[in-house]
């Protein structure tokens, strides 16, 4: 005997297209103010996401993972939540971080190589910066779980790319949520490229939607690009969580403008068409458009914006750049709770041996420059 | 106080901590109905329920990964990796991310967990049964490891494992799970974490060792009536309690360091440089040690030749003092 014992189907979500059309009754209920701080996000992120570009050009930054592009996907998303959720980002994730409450400079002084840009204040929850890729995802269910064990409504929401989900980790983190029916929502920002390896060559599966399915759990492809469709498939993944019905799979289909960072050249391996194509379908512009026509913001409103966010972006930088450096020898202290007897007698064999450079700031400096490319990231 | 071998002890332990906080949950492959393939677990999952003691996928990244998720958000979870030979998938999770945590998050999150796993030889297994990779940890800052070496120091040593605020590795010497049977009290009671034991003082030579090798090194003190030989017990082999053992090797002059482990990079080669750092003038001979080779630990029927033993131990204790003498 052969016959048909299960079907699936993998459902997508467009509600605002690349055209700027819409159906009304597709819309999520979003208050126009809320609305608004949207927009405010995507554009203070877009200009982070810049001046962050420039500053690493300038030697003022680190290696830098850019957002541009994925604006819709992380704001949409990010804005279904409430204040207890807890978020795993990966490293790209900076509009989330901005949205949950971490200040700009603070964001800012982390990618320059300051470690307590990633302490993020006690009320907010939000994990750091998560750099090896996909294996921060088992995490995020165990937090499920514990939320689950507590009897708490909070879901975790956990951000990754394409190249993650060929990772082990997503494989396991994702079967663990089905068997344990946690309350996780697994966010993947499909942009296309894990640096140079386009998702057609990561997986065979024509969707990264349809993966859920395996695991016993919904997965929906949304339009990454279109804002309604993150908040509204993010809201629903919400509800279903926080009801007991256990993980859900949203693939925001989107692209990555940039490059993987700011030490890759993506013009080796990508057509500069494929990108202009994408920018077409920018994000921002859509939403932009779309508040314009419902008259909810105006030209004018929208220049005021775009400059409050360089104002607080510059704002940041300064106050980012001024903030007193850290001692090196905070590297000795997180190891474990209490200092152990090993790690105080290496912290005080460390002073010694670098009394030179700690005198002397610029040969630090010059010690940095002289290490050459900071190492690359590996592309989610 | 009841006479226990070590599973039984480690199950107490377990017991009484899970009873004490309810915070406490178990997650391992078999740890629920069957009670783990050793049976440390045993009786738990009917005690506490499957919500405390939980049956995982067969995952070992998963274990651990969602233990470190639990952690972070106020559980302690003590996870069970079935055999040190399965416990490399979740290497990353240790080394990556539990260990590093508290320093990426410059103390905001941490992760108090507890990874029990059994370890080494002397069982006659299959291959990945017999292996003792507890270096890769121990070299991996921000984890702490703990290796018991009997009943009574299980059930201490795994209750400040479980009250620690930082990960710890709790290795499990399989060789020796039912081998020993010493009176452990039944009430809880803690023995601490980062401290050596000094088992038995004596002045001739000081001999380390830990985990299974602590049982056969208390037959060599036995044997050997001629040579007053100091006994220490790392229990903790990171943080390693330096001061316990450079006080000794000040006062006898002589070291030997069992050690199953391949040779290359194990505690012993870690303890010698700290000797060689911190006591080498006290010196009366060079510092010998017994360890596993650089090999993959045979099959069952040539594992005794790889692992230590009495003889090994005791020939090793003569060299060095018949070497002292030499110097002197």
């Amino acid at each position: 005997m052969r016959k048909i014992i299960a079907n699936f189907e993998v459902p997508y979500l467009q509600i605002l297209n690349e055209n700027g059309k819409f159906d009304e009754k597709d819309l999520p209920k979003i208050s126009e103010e809320n609305l608004k701080k949207m927009y405010e996000f995507m554009i203070l992120t877009r200009v982070f996401d810049d001046k962050a570009w420039k500053l690493q050009r300038q030697g003022r930054l680190g290696t830098y993972a850019q957002m541009k592009g994925q604006e819709a996907c992380q704001i949409g998303s990010a804005f279904a939540l409430e204040k207890n959720d807890l978020i795993f980002p990966a490293f790209r994730e900076n509009g989330i971080f901005m949205i949950k409450g971490v200040l700009p400079e603070m964001l800012f002084r982390y990618w320059a190589g300051d470690e307590r840009g990633m302490q993020i204040p006690s009320k907010i929850n939000i994990f750091p910066i998560s750099i090896t890729v996909g294996s921060h995802l088992p995490h995020a269910v165990g937090a499920a779980m514990a939320f689950k064990y507590l009897e708490q409504k909070n879901v975790s929401v956990v951000y990754f790319g394409d190249g993650a989900t060929s990772e082990g980790d997503f494989h396991e983190a994702m079967n663990f949520a089905g068997v344990y029916k946690s309350p996780c929502i697994f966010i993947c920002e499909n942009n296309q490229w894990a640096i140079s390896v386009p998702v057609k060559e990561q997986t065979a599966s024509q969707t990264i939607a349809q993966k859920a399915i395996a695991y016993g759990f919904p997965g929906i492809q949304v339009d990454g690009n279109d804002l309604f469709s993150v908040y509204k498939a993010t809201s629903e993944a919400v509800a279903r969580a926080r009801k007991g019905e256990g993980p859900t799979l949203i693939e925001c289909f989107t692209y990555r403008i940039g490059d993987h960072t700011t030490s890759d050249d993506s013009k080796r391996y990508r057509s500069e068409n494929e990108v202009r194509e994408w920018e077409k379908k920018d994000p921002i512009i859509r939403f932009e458009n779309y508040l314009l026509q419902k008259k909810i913001i105006n030209p004018a409103l929208i220049g005021k914006i775009k400059s409050e966010s360089e104002a607080q972006i510059e704002r940041a930088v300064s106050l980012a750049e001024s903030a007193k450096p850290q001692s090196p020898t905070e590297m000795f202290n997180y190891l474990y709770q209490d200092l152990t007897s090993n790690l105080k007698e290496q912290m005080e064999q460390s002073k010694r041996e670098n009394k030179v450079i700690t005198k002397n700031v610029g040969a630090s400096e010059r010690a940095v420059e002289n290490a050459g490319v900071v190492g690359e990231l590996e592309e989610a | 106080m009841s006479n226990m071998n070590m599973v039984e002890a480690l199950n107490d332990a377990l017991r009484l901590e899970m009873k004490r906080d309810k915070n406490i949950v178990l997650i391992g492959e078999d740890v629920g109905e069957e009670g783990g393939v050793f049976r440390v677990t045993d009786g738990l999952a009917k005690e506490f329920g499957n919500e405390r003691v939980m049956d995982s996928p067969l995952a070992e990244s998963g274990i651990v990964g969602t233990s470190i998720g639990m952690a972070v958000v106020g559980l302690k979870p003590i996870c069970e990796i079935q055999f040190e030979g399965f416990i490399f998938p979740a290497i990353d999770q240790l080394v990556s991310h539990a260990s590093r945590i508290r320093n990426r998050s410059r103390g905001r999150f941490s992760v108090p967990m507890v990874v029990r796993c059994p370890i080494g030889g002397g069982i006659k297994a299959l291959e990945h049964h017999s292996d003792s990779p507890e270096s890769y940890f121990v070299h991996t800052p921000g984890l702490k490891v703990v290796m018991p070496s009997g009943p009574y120091d299980a059930k201490g040593l795994l209750t400040s494992a479980i009250r620690d605020p930082d990960t710890v590795i709790f290795f499990e010497p399989k060789k020796i799970y039912r081998a020993i049977k010493e009176e452990v009290p039944s009430e809880s009671y803690a023995i601490p974490l980062g401290k050596a034991h000094v088992i038995k003082e004596g002045k001739d030579v000081t001999l380390i060792a830990y985990g299974a090798w602590v049982k056969t090194a208390k037959e060599v003190v036995e044997q050997m009536k001629n040579v007053d030989i100091e006994l220490i017990d790392l229990r903790t082999l990171s943080p390693l309690d330096t001061e316990t053992i450079i006080d000794s090797v000040q006062k006898t002059g002589k070291c030997v360091i069992v050690q199953e482990s391949p040779r290359t990079l194990g505690l012993a080669s870690e303890i010698i440089a700290r000797i060689n750092e911190k006591a080498f003038y006290s010196l009366e001979a060079p510092i010998e040690r017994v360890t596993g080779f650089d090999t993959i630990v045979p099959l069952r029927l040539h594992e005794e030749y790889y692992l230590p033993s009495v003889e090994k131990i005791s020939n090793a204790i003569e060299k060095v003092m018949k070497n002292a003498k030499g110097l002197s």
